[in-house]
């Protein structure tokens, strides 16, 4: 049952992410973005990461992406108005594709094919378990990476901001 | 015991949508009700018995107009948007405890779809998908009032997000949960969370209207400079699912109100009546008097846009951004070093 389900669900998460790249549109890109990062809130879910799971839910689904949309939105995106990609241009894409190919598939034949992690404990994505851990063992990563939160936040305050005449 | 469990669950589900439907049905004839109240008129009192059916007439006019579809629009998104809306309106209602648990012939049923251990994120989570049937249907329309409308349902929901999380956050300070069940059992015996955050709740009752689009802060559908925001080019039914969504949206927000800060289905002298009518009536009366709370909340939502005018958008962002944050990022703290005091020394 599990491990049908856990197919499907990664069936359709790839699906979905090739249909992100292959769509024209790109409005109808971001929606099929959208859906994807719902399948890895599936995902999450299936692994017990009920916490992980909502808030990939909260934040990519209900906040980063509606952001994306808003920008696209905005932005008047005819096939007219494009430019025209030279042939150089799409020949160069295709080679740095393949590069990327060829060291990812590199990387992954380094990997043993099937090399389970089984957890300690199967509870460890609920909330109250997921907070022990984070403020105990990696206090320091945590706070270090909300650090690294408030300067982004900070420097996109400063680019925002209007700059002072100089006249 | 499996199937058992499915049904009972089914039934609850199907039951619970029914009534949120017709909540919202009804909710239009109220809204006219009161505004014909607050205006020194009538209101609708043709159909029916004091305009009893009116909603019914409203619906089936709704279905005999003509659907129209703009040219030039994108027609899949077109449809998707407002169905969206409705969706993402329904699905709020899982997490809600509606009553205490009824035990019937020695088998307690939950008056709870899911009891999730992550519930007030869960009700966080779907309230920012609902501005997603907004926007697609406003950008589909390919219409500029309806951009503009889409536009501003975004960045409006985006920002006044944050205060609502926020205001959020210092309530967990106090209940220690996230479980909606448990905060509600929290709560027994007058122990209300109002009483404990008294400015969280203004907080919360304030980004509600701003989230469910209503008036003061109905700017995504202002018609006195958009003509009909992001559904100006929606006619007939779909036009009717945004107007839908809205109620289904307040029913949702104010049931999530009652829940967090105002005790839910607990009412003084819980205890002694369900001692008295036994366990099958008492949950059912408990249920009564949290939709008792929840209508009046929706009362709350249609006496405030039938009173105070709606916002300029610069305002709408100052009072988001520049006073409702602070706000609640000090009610954060405030609560933060109360709670650690107050469990040091007493």
């Amino acid at each position: 049952m599990s491990v049908s389900l856990f197919y499907l669900v990664a069936f359709l998460s790839i699906f979905f992410s090739l249909m992100v790249i292959l769509t024209k549109n790109p409005i109808h890109s971001v929606l099929y973005l959208i859906v994807t990062f719902f399948t890895f809130t599936i995902h999450y879910i299936l692994l017990n990461a009920q916490f992980l799971a909502i808030v990939n839910f909260i934040v990519y689904m209900g906040a980063i992406m509606v952001l994306f949309l808003f920008v696209l939105m905005l932005l008047n995106l005819d096939k007219d108005s494009e430019p025209m990609k030279s042939n150089f241009v799409k020949i160069a894409g295709l080679i740095a594709g393949l590069c990327l190919l060829i060291t990812l598939i590199g990387s992954m034949k380094s990997l043993n094919i099937s090399d389970p992690v089984i957890l300690k404990d199967p509870d460890i994505g609920l909330v109250k378990n997921l907070g022990k851990v984070l403020f105990s063992e990696f206090l320091l990563p945590f706070e270090i990476s909300s650090i690294l939160l408030l300067t982004a936040m900070v420097g996109a305050v400063l680019i925002a901001k209007r700059e002072p005449k100089t006249t | 015991m499996e199937l058992a469990f499915v049904l009972e669950k089914f039934i609850l589900i199907t039951v619970i949508f029914l009534v949120s439907l017709g909540v919202a049905a009804y909710s239009t004839l109220a809204e006219r009700k009161i505004a014909g109240y607050l205006q020194d008129r009538v209101g609708p009192n043709r159909a029916g018995p004091g305009g009893m059916f009116q909603p019914l007439a409203d619906g089936l006019k709704m279905f005999m107009k003509e659907e129209i579809i703009p040219t030039d629009s994108n027609k899949f998104l077109f449809i998707a948007g407002p169905s969206l809306a409705l969706l993402t309106a329904c699905i709020g209602s899982a997490v809600i405890p509606w009553g205490p648990n009824i035990i019937l012939g020695g088998k307690t049923i939950a008056l709870q779809v899911a009891d999730i251990n992550v519930g007030v994120l869960y009700i966080f989570g779907v309230v920012s998908l609902g501005v997603y049937g907004l926007m697609i249907g406003g950008w589909a329309s390919n219409n500029k009032f309806s951009l503009m409308g889409a536009v501003r349902a975004a960045s409006q929901s985006i920002s006044y997000e944050i205060p609502m999380g926020l205001s959020l956050i210092a309530l967990l300070l106090v209940t220690n949960t996230l479980s909606l069940k448990e905060i509600v059992e929290q709560q027994h015996g007058g122990n209300w969370n109002i009483i404990y955050q008294p400015l969280g709740f203004i907080i919360f009752l304030v980004c509600s209207f701003a989230e469910t689009n209503r008036t003061p802060f109905d700017l995504p559908e202002c018609e006195t400079e958009l003509v009909g925001g992001y559904h100006t080019e929606y006619s007939g039914f779909k036009m009717g699912a945004f107007m839908f969504a809205e109620y289904l949206n307040m029913f949702v927000a104010s049931a999530v109100m009652s829940t967090l800060y105002f005790g839910g289905y607990n009412y003084p002298g819980i205890d002694w009546v369900s001692n008295l009518v036994g366990p099958i009536i008492g949950p059912l009366i408990a249920m009564a008097v949290l939709f008792a709370k929840i209508f009046a909340f929706i009362f709350f939502f249609m006496w405030v846009r039938w009173t105070v005018p709606r916002f300029r958008y610069d305002q709408l962002m100052n009072l988001g951004w520049k006073v409702l944050i602070p706000l609640a990022i000090a009610n954060i703290v405030i609560s933060g070093i109360v709670i650690t005091v107050y469990d040091k020394f007493f």
